[in-house]
């Protein structure tokens, strides 16, 4: 095939800024760059929009997951124009290590139908300062959201127990005791207390603030039941906090509490919202192109199906000029952004002027296990939508890390009606250690196992 | 809606309401000249639904569009309430078209889930729902579900806790499916309210609905508990003296106020009066009353009686109510003696010296005294009775349960309201013990109730009254528990300057912080009552004590004459002490409404309107007190409204005063 046919010249050449990538950061920083009146390019080598962001039907999904396993990304033959070094950029695979298992052709049937997201899922607090973003940016016209219907504490047994997050679920609940119910209420109204500018004597002390939450929590008198889910459902710690020696992320008392206020005034944001948490119908891809949208209609022109073999350094001072196409056509902006999805080999020096999102992201030594089980009855029969949460320790002793459930049926469109999508995800060193984590949870949860897709 | 602070209106916003208000100004006026000259065209209609919708607070007009198509009615009324669902006047209109007939009612739940949504303790659609529902013919067990889910939303909500409230109430009476056994009924209540308790002690709504179940749990029939003359005394009666000539006058104390409609049978071969009339002894004019007083005569000619016997029975009859409607099952007879003792010259003197309460006149009730062995009597109830109703045991279970729960809260969280439970709780437990319990359950503890009143008092300054007025009637029930107790404040008065005076049985409940009175049926024999030092507001509560002729209420605050009202009641009354009150002291009294009979007029205004005695008109108040009280002493020195015009207002009042501040008047 002839490439210079099939990719189109890009009209003009000189942009104010071009964007590699539609991740939700890069299609943030596109449409606030349109807004402001700049000129934009927005490319993207993928067919759809959102990159790693995206959400995809099963085949597609199953396609891009085969390809991470064999992508050691060849480097396309530079070539050196006159005035440019020519610096390649290559695809960062997503995932280390793929497993996929398959018990029943109907999910695959009906690919189209689904909407997975590719690394997600992503939900969001009502108060969530993302939220506050797509109303001021008013992209909520181009998206819609439903509410995730409850959360449950896991245990080892696949018992699933509500978690009492607001004072009408507290109220209702029958697992705990009357002083339980008190102390915790009490508790919530602490936070109030201390967020609320009314009376200083509400606040807490500095000293208390600096401190471990956990020592925090003990301190007001919350039993250990309580504490777990504070900690693992509502303020959504990752790892051990009664550990405080091998805890990595130590939660402190202030940013505990303020995670808490951001959920407790989550609560009751938005009158249709049942509870804090809210998921976009269609998959989380819909935020990144919801922004892309916006930033078209400010004028920034898109560009999908676009490979860039490489970027453009000037050959004097080492800046940054533009970028190579697939095409051979060459485009120039004084800046750049690159989706953390691609990486410039480390033996080539980067070049200044380039801004790569996610540098950390390289010596990130944590890795995240995802899961994904498609199945065709829910984990808790009262519900569609909901969250599990599995506290450290809760599946097994070793377990470090909490496991995060994130169930959705056909009414968010992410799967036809009569299945459940369900996500699982933890934090783990390595892939057999995730392995183990996201099995464990998935046979507790699905302990007859009727079709799954893992 | 509640407790949003309310935001001072912008000048556009001043400036748009008034000239929507002009706006609504020329319609009103256009709809009131239709109106007039009685115009009911359609023209007309329409103009009154244009001025309905923005304003639903026209009442006047809504009746006038009855020939209006209904529908159209109902579409217009909705619109007014979208604007103000609060207006009594729209709701009812809607009530109105309803009953015609028209719409159905399913639109209207609809239309209420929408109002219900928007403001979930709104009680206008609450009280319209249960037109609808009643309309509808829903049953109350899938209403009661609606309360719970509507409590399950948010418990914050009093009228989803009252519509519950009211729900019960008909599913219990009517013995439905489900609803036969009270005492399983109301253990789930106590557990559903308990977790609204727990979860937010400061939340008023849910303690309100707990208050009504304990009420539930108590709800018993009112029991006959004291008279006067005692079961088994006899009585002496003679020409003059405390009892006016040949009257006995035997009082009938009851547990809880009571309606009487002379069902007490009354056997007395002597007696000569006719039909005997039980009047309540309580100034409130709704005929409830815990004591209730009649009068057997004998005729003059009989001047030395015999041991006359005398039988009182409460018999089983429907007559005697409590006011919440249920009536006196159980059986009692009072048997006892009259004699008259003639020509006694001792006695027959009217008081001749001033009483004067002074310490060395009071003598300590010596053991084996006449008075101990008549408060023996008093203190025992022995009463005859038949078939005495014993308190069920689950109620005593229930409240002693809720009592533990609502200790246990305490441990926890500093909550005023649940401190007021508990001293409710654990007083409703003394009620119920005393009833007389199956166990023979006793443990009594008068100081912790006390202890949490003081607290109360500390905490929550706002409704100190409140908590003393509660206080003083735990106190006085914690006096007359028992005979030790209440003997401590009983004596004997005897002036001694005058040694032949018939001595007086006293009591002296002086400097004890009461404000209120109680425990009036172990009292009914006191002839002397000294109140001094105490906070009393009012002498509410008093009239059950017949035999009450000296009263002194010094030093309280008592701040004006109609507080005074019950005495007249108090047909021995003959020495008032109400030196240093605060009659007078409050020129705008707020306080007003703490007596039971506040300004009513009815009783002897005209008087004072035909003459134009300037005094009566100026002391209007203690005019209509003291012309029907028979005064031989009194004591009015330190009250701010006292002068020497007043005193002599006074003393021209009362003929028969013979003191007045310690100074000989007639």
């Amino acid at each position: 095939m002839d490439e210079t046919t099939s990719y189109p010249p890009i009209e003009p050449s000189n942009f104010d800024l071009i964007v590699i990538g539609t991740g939700l950061p890069e299609s943030i920083i596109a449409s606030a760059a349109s807004a402001a009146g700049k000129t934009v390019l927005h490319l993207d080598p993928n067919p759809f929009y959102g990159t790693h962001y995206s959400s995809l039907p099963l085949i597609d999904l199953i396609t891009f997951l085969q390809s991470q396993s064999q992508s050691e990304s060849q480097f396309q033959a530079t070539q050196t124009s006159d005035d440019y070094a020519s610096v390649p950029i290559v695809d960062r695979p997503l995932y280390s290590a793929v497993e996929i298992n398959s018990y029943s052709s109907e999910p695959i049937d009906n690919s189209r139908k689904f909407n997975l997201d590719l690394a997600g899922p992503r939900v969001f607090l009502c108060s969530d300062s993302m939220i506050d973003l797509i109303l001021k940016t008013g992209i909520n016209q181009y998206m819609e959201f439903k509410s995730v219907d409850a959360s449950f504490m896991g245990d080892a047994e696949g018992k699933l127990k509500n978690v009492p997050d607001s004072r009408s679920a507290i109220f209702k609940d029958r697992g705990f005791s009357l002083t339980e119910k008190n102390q915790l209420m009490k508790f919530f109204k602490l936070v109030q207390g201390h967020f609320g500018n009314e009376n200083e004597g509400d606040k807490i002390s500095e000293q208390d603030l600096e401190s471990p939450f956990t020592k925090f929590l003990t301190k007001m008198g919350l039993s250990q039941k309580l504490k777990s889910i504070i900690f693992y459902a509502i303020v959504l710690a990752n790892s051990d906090q009664e550990n405080l020696e091998e805890c990595k992320d130590i939660i402190t008392t202030k940013s505990g509490m303020s995670r808490l206020a951001i959920y407790h005034s989550s609560i009751g944001r938005f009158p249709n919202a049942n509870g804090a948490i809210i998921y976009p119908i269609y998959g989380q891809g819909e935020l990144p192109q919801a922004f892309c949208r916006r930033a078209a209609v400010k004028g920034c022109i898109y560009v999908l199906r676009m490979p860039i073999v490489a970027l453009l350094k000037d050959k004097d001072d080492g800046t940054y000029k533009g970028v190579k196409l697939v095409s051979g056509q060459e485009l120039f902006s004084p800046k750049l952004i690159l989706a953390p999805s691609f990486t410039i080999p480390s033996t080539l020096p980067p070049a200044a002027g380039l801004a790569n999102s996610h540098d950390a992201f390289s010596v990130a030594k944590e890795k995240v296990a995802r899961g994904i089980c498609i199945a065709k009855t829910s984990i808790n029969s009262e519900v569609a939508n909901c969250l599990v949460f599995f506290p450290p320790r809760s599946l097994y002793p070793e377990q470090i890390t909490s496991v995060r459930v994130l169930q959705l049926s056909g009414n968010v469109a992410v799967c036809p009606s009569g299945m459940f999508v369900t996500y699982l995800s933890a934090i783990c060193d390595n892939a057999e250690e995730g392995r183990k984590l996201l099995s464990v949870a998935i046979k507790v949860l699905f302990s007859v196992p009727i079709s799954g897709n893992s | 809606m509640h407790g949003r602070p309310r935001k001072a209106p912008t000048q556009e916003e001043q400036k748009a309401s008034s000239l929507k208000a002009a706006k609504l100004r020329e319609l009103q006026s256009q709809v009131l000249h239709f109106h007039h000259n009685k115009i009911y065209t359609k023209e007309a209609i329409e103009l009154s639904a244009k001025l309905l919708e923005s304003n639903p607070e026209h009442y006047t007009f809504d009746s006038e569009t009855i020939q209006s198509i209904l529908d159209e009615e109902l579409r217009v009324v909705e619109n007014a309430l979208k604007k103000n669902f609060k207006s009594y006047g729209a709701w009812h209109h809607r009530k109105w078209v309803l009953s015609k007939g028209h719409s159905s009612t399913d639109k209207e739940l609809k239309l209420l889930g929408k109002f219900q949504k928007l403001d979930s303790r709104n009680f206008h659609a609450w009280n319209y729902r249960r037109f609808i529902t009643a309309l509808k013919k829903i049953p109350d067990e899938e209403e009661l579900q609606y309360t719970t889910n509507m409590i399950y939303d948010n418990f914050s909500n009093y009228s989803a806790w009252h519509n519950r409230s009211v729900l019960l109430s008909k599913l219990l009476d009517k013995q439905e499916k489900g609803y036969q056994d009270k005492e399983n009924v109301l253990g789930e209540e106590y557990e559903f309210v308990r977790n609204a308790l727990f979860t937010d002690p400061d939340d008023q709504s849910g303690w309100f609905y707990h208050l009504w179940l304990l009420d539930q749990t108590l709800k018993r029939e009112p029991l006959f508990l004291s008279s006067w003359p005692p079961h088994g005394s006899n009585l002496y009666i003679s020409h003059d003296g405390y009892l006016n000539g040949q009257q006995a006058l035997p009082v009938l104390h009851f547990q809880s106020k009571v309606k009487n409609s002379s069902t007490v049978t009354v056997e007395c071969e002597h007696h000569a009066g006719g039909d005997l009339n039980w009047t309540p002894l309580s100034a409130n004019k709704c005929g409830f009353s815990p004591a209730w007083l009649t009068c057997l005569t004998f005729p003059d000619e009989v001047h030395s009686l015999e041991a006359c016997p005398v039988t009182l029975s409460v018999a089983h009859f429907p007559g005697i109510t409590s006011s919440s409607g249920m009536p006196c099952s159980q059986t009692c007879h009072v048997y006892f003696t009259v004699s008259a003792t003639s020509g006694d010259q001792e006695h027959s003197e009217v008081q001749t010296v001033q009483i004067s309460w002074n310490k060395e006149n009071f003598k300590a009730c010596a053991t084996e005294s006449q008075e101990e062995n008549l408060l023996k009597s008093l203190c025992k109830l022995e009463i005859r009775k038949e078939n005495k109703p014993t308190t069920p045991k689950w109620s005593i279970e229930a409240v002693s349960n809720e009592i533990a729960h609502c200790q246990e809260l305490l441990s926890s969280t500093d909550c005023k309201i649940g401190k007021l439970t508990l001293a409710r709780l654990l007083m409703a437990r003394v009620t119920l013990i005393s009833y007389g319990s199956p166990d023979g359950e006793t443990g009594v503890h008068y100081e912790d109730i006390l202890a949490l009143y003081h607290d109360l008092m500390k905490m929550d300054p706002r409704h100190l009254c409140y908590y003393e007025d509660e206080y003083s009637l735990v106190l006085l029930k914690q006096v007359t528990s028992n005979m030790g107790s209440l003997l401590k404040h009983c004596c004997q008065y005897r002036e001694s300057s005058s040694p032949n005076a018939k001595p007086y049985s006293c009591l002296r409940l002086n400097g004890l912080s009461l404000s209120r009175f109680g425990s009036m049926e172990h009292l009914l024999w006191v002839q002397m009552l000294d109140l001094s030092h105490n906070k009393l507001r009012s002498v509410e509560g008093l009239e059950p004590l017949q035999l009450l002729s000296c009263l002194k209420l010094s030093n309280n605050r008592i701040c004006n004459f109609t507080a005074l009202e019950p005495l007249k009641m108090l047909k021995s009354l003959q020495v008032l002490d109400i030196s240093n009150n605060e009659i007078g002291a409050h020129t705008i009294d707020t306080r007003r409404y703490l007596c039971s009979s506040p300004l009513t007029h009815a009783v002897g205004f005209e008087k004072f309107t035909d003459g134009d005695d300037v005094e009566c008109k100026n002391h209007w108040e203690a005019y209509l007190l003291f012309k029907d009280l028979n005064l031989l002493q009194l004591e009015i020195v330190g009250n701010a409204v006292v002068d020497e015009q007043f005193k002599a207002f006074l003393a021209k009042l009362m003929p028969a005063l013979k003191w007045l501040d310690g100074e000989k008047c007639h």
